[in-house]
């Protein structure tokens, strides 16, 4: 769906050039939800404009919806939604009013559009507010209508900028199960996001950019488990370096320590690996007293790639 | 044709949303009275001075007017374009395969419409006062009206494209539209002016369309004047139109 190669956008202000993307290369398939994360400043919505036709690459080659980005703007824009940080709606506006206009902007006729109006707030349970103005809206509301607008022309691939932030919890859940919806009827889209629970939840796929370079790609599970892998820790009633010295050298440990009082083993697959610990201390005659399992998070890839936490860049 | 479709639905949506916000409505219609009240009645004594053209002070005085309607009825108009750049609005737009072109026109042409009806009430209300026009005249000054109109509202979208700010924006186009407009002869004729002023003025596009207006208004329909000063605004615009168009294709946030 998006396939790009070499994307590069310069900036230049009075006495400099600042780079904003340094060569992105990427691909998003057809059908998935792909997050793109990163630092504030790392490049993030400069790669999303570039994609959604709204900013001219300064270099590098892309096709997005199946067109070449640079040579058929328009195609591409047929193809696609965006619903971008600000959302795009008109305080002063009628919400279905909008959702006409947007429709009759990619040539549907009047009734076609009206048609498609309605049938968004429906879907987006807009019932309620959708004839009046925008400026009446709760944040959930304005946010599902800007989703709404860039699904008018049913879109193949959409792009949200930070669908969620500055949303409740529930409006959040709420727009992560529309997020779904769209994932459930074959639309692509491309988010991007500053909750790392928000990727791990809803992507498919993610690639994480830094510096205006992508650093990582894959999807969670992927990534997590290349990173740094799943955590075994237990304790023992007995001498705890004896159980280390059983269970460190087994094909699937990478690594293995101990620390107040706990074995902890950095292993490839934690589940397969517990039934073996379990039965070699077991048979070794080492009593066992806890046990647990603990997965990298999404935020422990982000550190050792970008070597910041995403938590401390957002602040 | 895509584009007169385009511009057709974008004039529908600003079209829509300036006639929902009746304070724009009372003040568009307010304005032009209150030159009418408060400013004309000066004019009587003056137009007895030398120098002075002749036609009356209102038919002296209303041409003046009407530009002057037709080029601050405009210059504000970026502002509208500055709080939708940022609620999104622009940017959601351009995403849209819609006309670059048709973005711009279907504003102006809301601007126009606006300015077009201004003026006529202007026209209509200084009657009682004492001006008088051909008919015909008053289609011929209405389009020149219009064209000021579009020529400004291009170059003032362009601007607020450009500078994105309303506290850039202000300072930059009152500033500039001031002189252009002193120095056109608007508010009193250049004719009573010392030389030194009128060769500057000589180099104002915006001069030539008062010349116009006020040759119409004197019912000189077929005066060079006239022909010079719809068709140097006619050209302009079409430069600013190409200029506020390339504006909505490349804005970049």
């Amino acid at each position: 769906m998006i396939q790009t190669r070499g994307l590069r956008r310069l900036f230049k202000s009075r006495n400099r050039t600042v780079e904003a993307v340094v060569g992105v290369d990427m691909a998003v398939r057809t059908g998935e939800i792909f997050g793109f994360l990163g630092p504030n400043g790392a490049g993030k919505t400069t790669t999303l404009r570039m994609l959604a036709t709204l900013l001219p690459p300064s270099g590098g080659t892309a096709t997005v919806a199946g067109y070449d980005l640079l040579k058929q703007q328009d195609k591409v824009r047929e193809g696609i939604g965006y619903v971008g940080q600000a959302g795009g709606s008109d305080r002063e506006i009628i919400g279905r009013t909008e959702l006409v206009f947007q429709g009759r902007l990619y040539g549907m006729p009047l009734n076609a559009a009206k048609k498609r109006a309605a049938e968004l707030i429906e879907m987006l349970e807009l019932e309620s507010c959708a004839d009046r103005k925008v400026g009446t809206y709760s944040g959930g509301q304005k946010r599902r209508l800007d989703i709404g607008l860039g699904l008018v022309h049913d879109p193949q691939l959409l792009f949200l900028d930070e669908p969620t932030t500055g949303l409740d919890p529930q409006s959040r859940a709420r727009v992560w199960d529309e997020v779904r919806r769209m994932h459930d009827r074959g639309t692509t889209v491309f988010l991007t996001t500053h909750y790392l629970d928000e990727a791990d939840a809803l992507c498919d796929r993610i690639a994480i950019i830094d510096h205006g370079k992508i650093v990582a790609e894959g999807t969670p599970d992927e990534l997590k488990r290349e990173v740094a892998g799943d955590l075994v820790t237990f304790s023992v009633t007995g001498d705890q370096h004896r159980a280390l010295g059983l269970v460190k050298d087994q094909p699937f440990v990478r690594e293995a320590s101990t620390e107040d009082g706990l074995v902890r083993l950095y292993v490839d697959h934690g589940e397969a690996a517990m039934p073996t610990i379990l039965r070699l201390l077991d048979s070794a005659g080492i009593h066992l007293v806890t046990i647990g399992l603990q997965r990298p998070s999404l935020d422990d890839v982000f550190l050792r790639k970008t070597g910041r936490s995403l938590r401390e860049t957002a602040a | 044709m895509k584009v007169l479709r385009d511009t057709w639905l974008v004039f529908g949506r600003y079209w829509g949303l300036f006639v929902h916000n009746p304070v724009w409505v009372v003040i568009g219609v307010v304005q032009p009275l209150l030159y009418l009240i408060l400013f004309a009645p000066l004019l009587g004594s003056i137009a007895k001075t030398p120098g002075f053209p002749s036609g009356g002070a209102y038919n002296v005085f209303v041409p003046g007017l009407l530009v002057q309607l037709g080029m601050f009825g405009a210059a504000g108009v970026g502002f509208s374009l500055i709080a939708e750049l940022r609620m999104g609005v622009i940017e959601r737009l351009r995403v849209t395969p819609v006309s670059r072109v048709a973005l711009l026109l279907g504003r102006a042409l809301r601007d126009i419409v606006s300015i077009v009806i201004q003026s006529l009430i202007l026209i209509l209300l200084a009657l009682p006062f004492g001006l008088s026009i051909h008919p015909i005249g008053v289609v011929v000054v209405l389009a020149l009206i219009g064209l000021i109109g579009l020529l400004t509202a291009s170059i003032a979208y362009a601007v607020a494209l450009w500078v994105r700010s309303e506290d850039s924006y202000a300072p930059l186009i009152f500033t500039s539209s001031l002189p252009i407009l002193l120095l056109s002869g608007v508010l009193l004729p250049l004719g009573l002016a010392p030389q030194w002023l009128r060769n500057i003025a000589a180099a104002n596009p915006l001069s030539y369309a008062v010349d116009a207006a006020r040759a119409v208004f004197n019912d000189h329909l077929g005066d060079p004047s006239v022909v010079k000063g719809v068709a140097i605004m006619a050209i302009l615009s079409i430069f600013a139109i190409f200029i506020g168009a390339r504006a909505f294709g490349r804005a970049v946030a």
